[in-house]
């Protein structure tokens, strides 16, 4: 294998970053022992040693069934359910005698019902499937022993210890140990974005004595063996050893390529396999996707068990009866009720032992009046949901153009709870911002450049035109300034830079040009970017950060283009003012010192071509201005105060400066430098980072950057709409403390005027501690400290009302915050903080939190996130993203339809001695939940609107109505269940006294039980239709369709069932035909009695409507009135303040659609925050798909 | 409140009154002033007249079980109910409160009855009762199934206990036929009860429920065992008995003669006999007369009230100003 070196470059001597550095090796010792009892053999997948470990392979599968337990494991979700296990218990006693009516017509609805669920089910897994197979037929490069050469592999077939060879660009298949790469020195790029959402790159390095195991002969020979750790979920750990020609060598993360991320910058690397298929980080962190209830569900579990009771409770009163009456017809040696021979009767019904007759008829209750419980409930919401996401799916307002892709609803199990959000858990990077730096503004030489305005700059300038009264702390320098160049074509990415007098070469002009000139010198110099000329000749750049780039590419278009990089120099073309030619210019690197959190700036040693030794240094504004020297420090006042603008404008800003080194100083220094970085010393590092201090002095401050990390559209409108509505937001990034505050202000998160309480542990004290090590001790001041903070915290709040409080916690604190004493304490202080962000948290701390803030809340929670480290986060809260929804009209119709229904039944019953006799045909009966009476309930779930999306918009506080869960309360559902008992009530008695007796048709013959169980149902049907249709808001022609096409349906089915023959049909052979059509009284009573069922809720909606309208029924009136426009106006006008958010949607889910189409309107989520409504399961699918 | 829209007589107008001199010349006509005919301008549109005739249902019941009893079995019905000695026949005489147009039906009305309850409505064999080769499917006619000569036709209890009193009825000593065709459903009798099933062992058990029925006729044409089998859907209910086919006058006595065999006594039931007229909606229902009225009424009353309401306590619908975040500037929701 001929290798072409294009470039060998040792980057790690270029940017030798602090993570680099080893980790502490006591862990090491563990190696071996439980935990730790991983053994690979790499490259000999096949060896005796390695296959009897028997690890898993690299299937990966995260379908929730598979062929063989499809029906099995289905069929107990299925049943697990109590309503289902009911109506399978009735179904298997329906076989016996004891059964009111035949076992068939029991099986086939309860068959329909299970088989649709079933069907659902298997639909979505398949989908699964698809993905699963799509990913493990992926291919890579493994080495193959016995044709000693690489060859393509399925994902699926590599196994641990395989040689794989991975391309740039490709995922990683299995976690992987890095033996070598491309570069010399065994480095690669990787991108990460799916395992923590970060999309800048991060550097991995191989050992030194594997790197350079480059080519197929030394590989060939390549044997070792690693003992690490076992699976587990910490993607940030990894403790594991290389024994390696006789030598230990420890591992450190450094050296793992996580499955889910991507190799990037990098042609290829070699590694070896380490965890394969669910033993990967990210498959070992994608916990098991719980299976969420939402909060309607639980409560339709709680009014199942009320109708249980009530089944119950009249199963009781009609044995009671029953046995009291059987018991009556025998007494005294007279047969009561001689015409059912109570002398030869069976123990059903044997007036004898009547108590035993009672028991068996309680039974036979429970079966008969089965139809309180809606069978058909649970499935017809599942079929609801599945086509409320497919209309979320056809959401056009929901669609994305820059990616091509529409919302995509992931399982549809949610989306009621979308009406219902409470809390929202957001991750930031993707999600908040698209993570994509631009370089906005700077401020050279005191005088501040760039005139483009930030969304945070615009919606200040707004407020400010619009509320004179408040006096405004700073003034508005460029606030009125050309609004219109934000929209001024985008041409270069990550640059969004205007002014006319610095671009286009016009800097020369510019009083203070040399300044100007060194502080783009120093951005394309200062940084650790690598460029790259594109087919096209263009070049861009890589670079570690995207602020980096930022800062490389706004000095390209300035017209310093940092063009090669090698080891020791860097080239640059700049513009040479005083001839206004294009040259190149070399700066001899000679060192750089690089970047940490510690530090807070970076700075690098070069030599100009005039021979001068610069240092150029970027770094926090903080740092930098406490290391300028005297005649460094002219413009720094102007420079602080627009520094400070910047930040209020949500930038993100460096200083930058530069010193000159003399030769002799330089020389001192480097020798005592190289010196400290060559020690082996333990505190080498600490050695180095004095001496770099000492360099970094007497700087010359130049100016300032100004960097967006660019907000997605709409956010921070789309964030204030969402607080106003009151609903909490909070931010779980793993962003660094600064940021996290930094973007929270841009993106309204924190606003102005609002308090903040910060909770860290990066106190000098802790500090202090940790360097003594002492772990225990450190916990506990830690803890304590904490503890403090959050109590201060909480003092605070409780002092000042009126104030909002925001809420900072670091990933540290957080991990004592979560300790179970402090728990409650902290969730007390969050809950009250409008915003809560917490930075530097891990994917774990993210379920944790989302986990906490559902159990304390009890309230619905939204999570949002882009990245797989995210997924636990999705999992634990009740809703992965999405905007609102309430089924809470269509759950209660349900009740409503079946106390109706069970009802009749039972008063018949109480005409017919509680016998247990049916009212109806066995048939009417199997029919009613799933044909007469589900489908316009569906599309009441699917269509139904009662405030059109732009009116939602209008009045977010709409949404509250789901938030509190109005239509879905306890009255509301008794009110319901009330409702039904009275029109069963009015149905009962109405049609016996219309019917019964006289004769019913004008040739004499009187009504007998078939007529008038026909008759009823008549009733029942047209009642319950007639209610949706009283209850529906939005009339189009499908919910017309469905309404009365179910009572149509119901004719057409008794006219068809009436044709069979009478020993199928019995009682309902050619009733309606023959008995009930030609009677006039059979339409009379229909006509009456559904006018008289339908008069009290009729009335009440009217009486409710105007006296005590909900606000939804102000909306809807003030849209037919169409006058809503400009009174409301001039109120929002004067009330903004107070005005509330947020669309909401009512009772269906067309509602749904609309309500997140109207936030995404607002917003515009691009497709990084995909709908994925829950179930997100496995990490890499995430992006993939 | 029975009003009865039938009889809607036609009165239409003849040929018309232009019978004028057929001769005329044109100029004749020219100059004559008469004016044209049209039915319009005559008045002359065709019409009908709604003649309402108030109340033509007629109904009559008579409650028999007690009257029917000797005054010395007055405290032991069942025992004379149950005798076999004993004479059961009985006379009563009814009056005729307004003419009764024809067809009159005649019912049987039974109290506490309960045809509906499960025991008996499953003990029957539609099988059986349909054809003649399932003769032996009794499986739900326990204990009515099976007789020690084999399979009863019909079985059940339903076909057991058949009602067996009897109607003669006779005005002025003259009597008035009863026909009893064409009084059960056409489906039941085409369809349900076959036309080669002949009753078989039926009531020969010890215990003798109810009517026998003559075995030389098929089921199909034993039309009161075809009512009695459709079974009623409330303890208290009507059958048909049968219909007197002619018009019975304004104060007419009607005699009588009741056969009265069936033991409602055990369980405390009535028993009635009803002569009643039918009407376009059927038998007599002042019910849907007062329930139409009071629904009504009700929507009228509310229909006022709400008007009332609106009047006393005006609200302006669609003003943003009642949407409670603009009542409430703290804008804690309602």
């Amino acid at each position: 294998m001929a290798r072409v070196r294009k470039r060998s470059i040792h980057l790690s001597k270029l940017c030798s970053f602090a993570c680099c550095r080893p980790t502490s090796t006591d862990e090491h010792a563990q190696i071996g022992q439980k935990g730790y009892s991983r053994v690979v053999y790499c490259n000999e997948p096949d060896s005796q040693e390695q296959v009897r470990l028997k690890y898993r392979g690299n299937y990966v599968s995260t379908t929730k069934y598979t062929a063989a337990n499809f029906i099995p494991k289905s069929l107990f979700e299925q049943f697990r359910r109590v309503a289902n296990i009911y109506f399978l218990v009735v179904a298997c006693v329906s076989f016996s005698p004891l059964a009111p009516y035949s076992a068939p017509s029991i099986l086939v609805p309860l068959i329909v019902v299970i088989g649709a669920t079933m069907v659902k089910e298997g639909v979505e897994d398949w989908r699964r499937r698809l993905q699963d197979v799509q990913a493990n037929n992926r291919k890579v490069e493994v080495y193959d022993e016995s044709s000693r050469s690489f060859e393509e592999t399925k994902w699926k077939n590599l196994r641990v210890g395989h040689l794989v060879k991975v391309c740039k660009d490709e995922y990683f298949p299995a976690d992987l140990l890095l033996l070598s790469s491309y570069y010399d020195d065994g480095v690669c790029y990787v991108e990460t974005m799916n395992l923590d959402g970060e999309n800048n790159l991060k550097l991995k390095h191989a050992l030194e004595v594997t790197s350079s195991l480059r080519d197929i002969q030394t590989l060939k020979e390549f044997r070792a063996v690693v003992k690490c750790e076992d699976p587990n979920e910490h993607l940030y750990s990894f403790i594991g050893t290389l024994h390696y020609c006789h030598r230990q060598y420890s591992l450190s993360p450094q050296q793992i390529l996580l499955r889910g991320s991507k190799l990037k910058n990098t042609d290829y690397i070699y590694g070896v396999v380490i965890f394969t298929g669910h033993d990967t980080k990210i498959m070992q962190n994608a916990t098991d996707p719980p299976s969420k209830r939402t909060k309607i569900e639980r409560r339709m579990d709680k009014i199942i068990y009320v109708l249980f009771s009530t089944l119950i409770l009249v199963s009781f009163i009609g044995s009671l009866f029953f046995g009291v009456e059987t018991k009556k017809d025998i007494s005294g040696g007279n047969y009561r009720r001689w015409y059912l021979r109570p002398d030869s009767t069976t123990v059903f019904y044997n007036p004898r032992s009547a108590s035993v007759a009672a028991f068996l008829h309680f039974l036979t209750g429970l079966m008969l009046y089965g139809y309180l419980i809606p069978i058909s409930l649970y499935v017809s919401i599942e079929i609801v949901k599945v086509l409320q996401s497919i209309f979320i799916n056809q959401d056009q307002a929901m669609y994305d153009e820059e990616t091509d892709r529409p919302a995509q609803a992931r399982t549809s199990n949610l989306n009621e709870e979308l009406g219902q959000v409470h809390t929202i858990l957001s991750d930031k990077t993707g999600t908040l911002t698209c993570n994509s730096m631009e370089f906005v503004k700077c401020s050279i030489a005191g005088t501040a450049y760039g005139c483009g305005m930030t969304e945070v700059e615009i919606a200040l300038a707004k407020k400010r035109g619009e509320r004179l009264t408040e006096p405004m702390s700073t003034d508005t320098v460029d606030s009125g300034k050309s609004v219109d160049t934000v929209d001024s074509g985008k041409s270069v990415k990550g640059f969004n830079f205007r002014d006319e007098r610095i671009m286009n070469g016009q800097w020369v002009n510019e009083p203070q040009s040399d300044v100007i000139q060194k502080f783009f010198r120093v951005l394309a110099i200062c940084h650790t970017a690598v460029p790259e000329v594109t087919e096209s000749g263009e070049i861009i750049y890589e670079a570690e950060s995207a602020d980096e780039a930022a800062f490389v590419i706004a000095a390209r278009e300035i017209g310093f283009q940092f063009f090669v990089r090698n080891q020791t120099s860097i080239k640059l073309h700049e513009l040479d003012p005083r001839s206004g030619q294009t040259v190149d210019r070399v700066y001899k690197l000679l060192h750089v010192l690089e970047f940490s959190s510690a530090r807070k700036r970076m700075s690098v040693i070069v030599r100009n071509p005039e021979n001068q030794i610069l240092l150029l240094a970027k770094g926090a504004d903080s740092v930098i201005f406490e290391r300028l020297s005297e005649q460094g420090c002219v413009f720094e006042a102007r420079t602080r105060e627009h520094i400070e603008r910047y930040t209020e404008a949500g930038l993100r800003t460096l200083a930058v400066a530069y010193r000159e080194i003399g030769d002799d100083e330089y020389t001192t220094w480097e020798e005592e430098f190289m010196k400290a970085k060559t020690s082996v010393r333990a505190d080498r590092d600490d050695l180095a980072d004095e001496l770099a201090d000492k360099i970094e002095r007497d700087l010359i401050l130049l100016g300032a950057t100004a960097v967006e990390d660019k907000l997605q559209k709409g956010v921070p409108r789309c964030i204030d709409k969402l607080a106003r509505a009151r609903i909490g937001i909070w931010v779980l990034t793993g962003d660094k403390k600064g940021t996290a505050i930094n973007i929270g202000y841009a993106c309204s998160l924190l606003r102005h005027g609002m308090k903040l309480i910060v909770i860290t542990l990066e106190s000098p004290e802790i500090k202090a501690q940790e360097k003594h090590g002492d772990k225990e001790a450190i916990a506990q001041a830690s803890l304590k400290s904490v503890k403090g903070q959050i109590h201060e915290g909480k003092s605070q709040v409780a002092s000042e009302h009126s104030t909002e409080f925001g809420l900072i916690i670091d990933g540290k604190s957080l991990t004592f915050a979560l300790d179970k004493n402090l728990v409650n304490c902290f969730m007390d202080l969050a809950t009250r903080c409008a915003t809560v962000i917490c930075c530097r948290s891990s994917p774990k701390q993210k379920a944790i939190v989302t986990r906490l803030v559902k159990s304390v809340t009890g309230k619905t929670t939204l999570a949002i996130g882009d990245g797989a480290n995210d997924v636990g986060m999705l999992q634990e809260a009740d809703i992965g993203v999405g905007i609102s929804g309430v089924e809470g009209m269509q759950i209660c119709y349900f009740f409503y339809k079946n106390i109706t229904f069970g009802f009749t039944l039972f008063w018949f019953e109480a005409n017919a001695s509680f016998s247990g006799q049916p009212a109806y045909n066995d048939w009417y009966m199997s029919c009613y939940n799933v044909f007469f009476t589900s489908l316009p309930v569906i599309t009441l779930g699917v269509f139904d609107q009662d405030v059109s999306a732009r009116l939602c918009l209008k009045h977010p506080l709409l949404y509250q109505e789901g938030v509190q869960n109005i239509l879905f309360s306890w009255i509301r559902i008794l009110g319901w269940m009330f409702n039904g008992v009275l029109s069963s009530i009015i149905i009962f008695f109405l049609t016996t006294n219309l019917i019964i007796g006289q004769a019913f048709r004008k040739d004499g013959q009187v009504a007998d039980y078939a007529v008038l169980g026909v008759t009823m149902y008549t009733c029942v049907v047209w009642t319950v239709n007639c209610q949706m249709a009283l209850s529906i808001n939005y009339f189009t022609w499908i919910q017309h369709l469905f309404i009365w096409g179910s009572i149509a349906l119901w004719y057409i089915f008794l006219v068809v069932y009436g044709y069979i023959p009478p020993t199928l049909s019995t009682t309902a052979y050619k009733v309606f035909v023959e008995a009930c059509a030609p009677s006039i009284v059979y339409w009379l009573t229909t006509l009456l009695v559904v006018i008289a069922t339908l008069l009290p809720l009729f009335s009440y909606r009217a009486f409710q409507i105007r006296f005590r309208p909900m606000e939804h029924d102000k909306i809807q009136r003030q849209r037919s009135e169409g006058s809503e426009h400009d009174k409301i106006q001039g109120r929002r006008a004067e009330g903004s303040e107070h005005d509330k958010i947020q669309g909401r949607r009512s009772e269906g889910s067309e509602h749904d659609v609309t309500e997140s189409t109207g936030t995404r309107n607002s917003t515009d989520l691009p497709s990084e925050i995909r709908i994925r409504i829950d179930n997100l399961k496995a990490g890499p699918r995430s992006k993939n798909s | 409140m029975e009003m009865d829209t039938n009889g809607a007589t036609t009165s239409s107008a003849a040929g018309g009154g232009s019978t004028s001199t057929s001769d005329s010349s044109s100029a004749a006509k020219k100059n004559s002033k008469k004016p044209k005919y049209s039915r319009f301008t005559q008045q002359e549109l065709p019409a009908c007249k709604p003649i309402l005739t108030p109340g033509l249902v007629v109904e009559i019941v008579d409650r028999y079980d007690e009257g029917c009893v000797p005054s010395n079995y007055s405290n032991d019905k069942l025992a004379y109910i149950q005798s076999s000695r004993t004479n059961k026949s009985c006379t009563r005489t009814l009056s005729v409160p307004k003419l009764m147009k024809g067809p009159v039906f005649i019912y049987y009305q039974l109290d506490n009855f309960y045809q509906n309850h499960r025991r008996y409505v499953k003990s029957r064999s539609d099988k059986q009762l349909r054809s003649k080769a399932y003769e032996s499917e009794t499986k739900n006619c326990d204990p009515e199934g099976i007789s020690p000569d084999g399979p009863i036709v019909p079985c059940g209890l339903i076909a057991w206990s058949l009602f067996n009193d009897t109607y003669g009825f006779s005005v002025k000593s003259k009597m008035l036929e009863v026909n009893k065709k064409n009084i059960a459903w056409d489906s039941d009798k085409e369809n349900k009860f076959g036309s080669d099933v002949y009753p078989k062992n039926f009531q020969i058990g010890g215990l003798i429920g109810g009517a026998t029925l003559n075995s030389s006729i098929p089921l199909s044409e034993q039309e009161d065992l075809i009512v009695w089998m459709r079974t009623a859907a409330l303890p208290t209910f009507r059958k048909l008995y049968g219909r007197i086919e002619e018009d019975l006058q304004a104060n007419e006595q009607i005699t009588v003669v009741i056969q009265n065999n069936y033991n409602t006594y055990s369980f405390g039931g009535k028993k009635k006999l009803v002569l009643s007229t039918t009407s376009w909606i059927g038998g007599k229902n002042d019910f849907l007369g007062v329930a139409y009225i009071t629904v009504g009424g009700l929507c009228l009353f509310l229909a006022v009230s709400f008007i009332l309401l609106y009047v006393i306590k005006p609200r302006p619908l669609g003003d943003p100003s009642y949407l409670s975040w603009n009542r409430s500037p703290a804008g804690n929701p309602t």
